[in-house]
């Protein structure tokens, strides 16, 4: 007899989730006009798929919640054909946020390493380019271009969703 | 081996190798409308293996050839399992060799070897994945082979040609209590051994959560482009079977051309059919707590139980 109300309740929640699917309908917003393809992007022979490792080198979250944010719903990077992965041996780029801290030196050094050939790096927020206001900092070893070959920036702290999906689009040409 | 079975297992391999790729795309769009987004396309999972197979492929430090050897040995099995089962034609490839026990044991095979990978790269996810796999390995075949075997029951055969052609001249036979409790049976099985939710979430990053996905963590380039093929290829040969034991019409049964390419026809729109349920019916569902996935299981053993039990006293002929 407990499961009767349990199972009611589900299927009143599946009705809802229907409803709310069926009057919300699409939620991505239309596509902004298709940027010019990254060279060095075209040379890698993606084709329109790029898989993506993120490392968070030391950031404060800001560009994560950014990151988030441009393969969510609303800005729909995956559209694009970019798909975030598990593993840097899945993985055709690389997505490096945060000034590169000293506890991080190795660990991005390898995980570059790991990514299987051609690879390319993706430089998000003002942190990764140029360690942005962490400069100086004692815990701060150097920005994202003094360890590893960076391919394509993306500048502003943190950088803005639209921004972050204009560079993944640079990667696939889509 | 008939010529009827060979040009439909040459059919039926070139369908399921060019067509997996088609279908999970399928899947992946219609998740991705229902959750409102835009999607990448039906064609999306080609465009990834078209680029995987041009990556470099690393084999980590010490891993021997069972790393190296696994998705050739994935791809091969699913190969034949795909000449074997009747999809297009109600005769098969290999004729007597299309048995229900070869067939599950060669599914069976695949995911063995996978953990077997798994366990080769020596690392922490790729042991847990391979762990997980055994177990909902070890509780899906006990109810595939009694699913399969509770339909084999009125036919007298195991072999899946016999049961699908019995299939073809008693339609009655396919809405018969067995019947029905071993579809709902390999569904369960189907949604599990595929790695699909509730069992599996196949779109997570989240390694904690990981069956299929943390044994090949450390695939690169075109050796993890063949093991997301066959991955592709098992989804459509689950529902490919399902779609052949529980809705057999429409399979070819001569060799005119007619037949045959209405036979592939309606097989593509079975599996599309099957597929687009799954992908739905994913949007409402959230994934199973690990350790709740055995009763899920246990469960669909006890229909297919129930099945072979119903199979036996219902539909025995006086």
């Amino acid at each position: 007899m407990t499961c009767a109300p349990r199972s009611r309740g589900r299927e009143i929640a599946v009705l809802k989730l229907w409803r709310r699917i069926r009057r919300i309908g699409r939620i991505a917003e239309p596509a902004p006009e298709q940027p010019v393809a990254d060279p060095a992007a075209v040379a890698a022979g993606l084709g329109g798929s790029i898989q993506i490792r993120h490392v968070d080198a030391g950031s404060c979250n800001a560009c994560e919640i950014e990151v988030a944010a441009a393969f969510g719903a609303v800005y729909d990077a995956e559209r694009y054909g970019a798909r975030h992965v598990a593993s840097p041996r899945h993985a055709d780029a690389l997505m490096v946020t945060g000034p590169v801290t000293r506890n991080m030196v190795v660990p991005l050094r390898r995980t570059y390493e790991a990514v299987p050939a051609p690879k390319l790096v993706v430089a998000v927020g003002d942190c990764a380019r140029n360690c942005g206001v962490f400069a100086k900092a004692y815990g701060v070893a150097g920005a994202v271009g003094d360890f590893v070959p960076v391919d394509v920036e993306v500048a502003g702290c943190p950088p803005r969703p639209e921004a972050i999906v204009d560079a993944v689009r640079k990667l696939t040409g889509r | 081996m008939s010529a009827l079975g060979i040009v439909g297992g040459v059919l039926q391999a070139a369908l399921v190798v060019a067509g997996s790729p088609l279908l999970v795309g399928w899947m992946r769009q219609i998740r991705a409308r229902l959750e409102g987004r835009v999607g990448a396309g039906v064609v999306q999972p080609w465009r990834d293996l078209r680029k995987l197979f041009r990556k470099e492929a690393i084999a980590p430090a010490g891993t021997s050839e069972v790393f190296r050897f696994t998705p050739l040995v994935l791809v091969g099995s699913t190969l034949v399992v795909a000449a074997a089962i009747p999809f297009v034609t109600d005769a098969s490839a290999l004729g007597p060799g299309a048995d229900l026990f070869a067939v599950v044991a060669l599914l069976a095979m695949g995911t063995a070897t996978l953990a077997l990978a798994g366990l080769d790269t020596g690392t922490a996810f790729g042991g847990m994945g391979a762990s997980r796999a055994t177990t909902i390995i070890a509780l899906v075949e006990p109810s595939l082979l009694m699913a399969i075997f509770a339909l084999s029951v009125p036919v007298g055969s195991t072999n899946l040609a016999s049961i699908v052609h019995s299939a073809l001249r008693n339609p009655a036979q396919v809405l018969s209590p067995a019947s029905l409790l071993a579809a709902v049976a390999l569904l369960m099985v189907t949604v599990a051994e595929t790695g699909r939710l509730p069992v599996d979430n196949p779109s997570t990053h989240l390694e904690l959560t990981m069956i299929h996905e943390a044994m090949v963590l450390e695939y690169s380039g075109p050796d993890l482009a063949l093991v997301e093929l066959s991955a592709s290829m098992r989804l459509s040969v689950f529902l490919g079977l399902l779609a052949s034991l529980f809705a057999p019409w429409g399979i070819a049964t001569s060799l005119d051309p007619v037949p045959l390419g209405v036979g592939v026809v309606v097989f593509a729109a079975k599996v599309l059919v099957l597929g687009t349920a799954v992908a739905v019916g994913e949007v409402f569902v959230a994934k199973l707590r690990l350790f709740r996935v055995p009763e899920l299981l246990a469960g669909s053993f006890l229909l297919g139980l129930l099945a072979v039990a119903a199979s036996f006293f219902l539909s025995r002929q006086p």
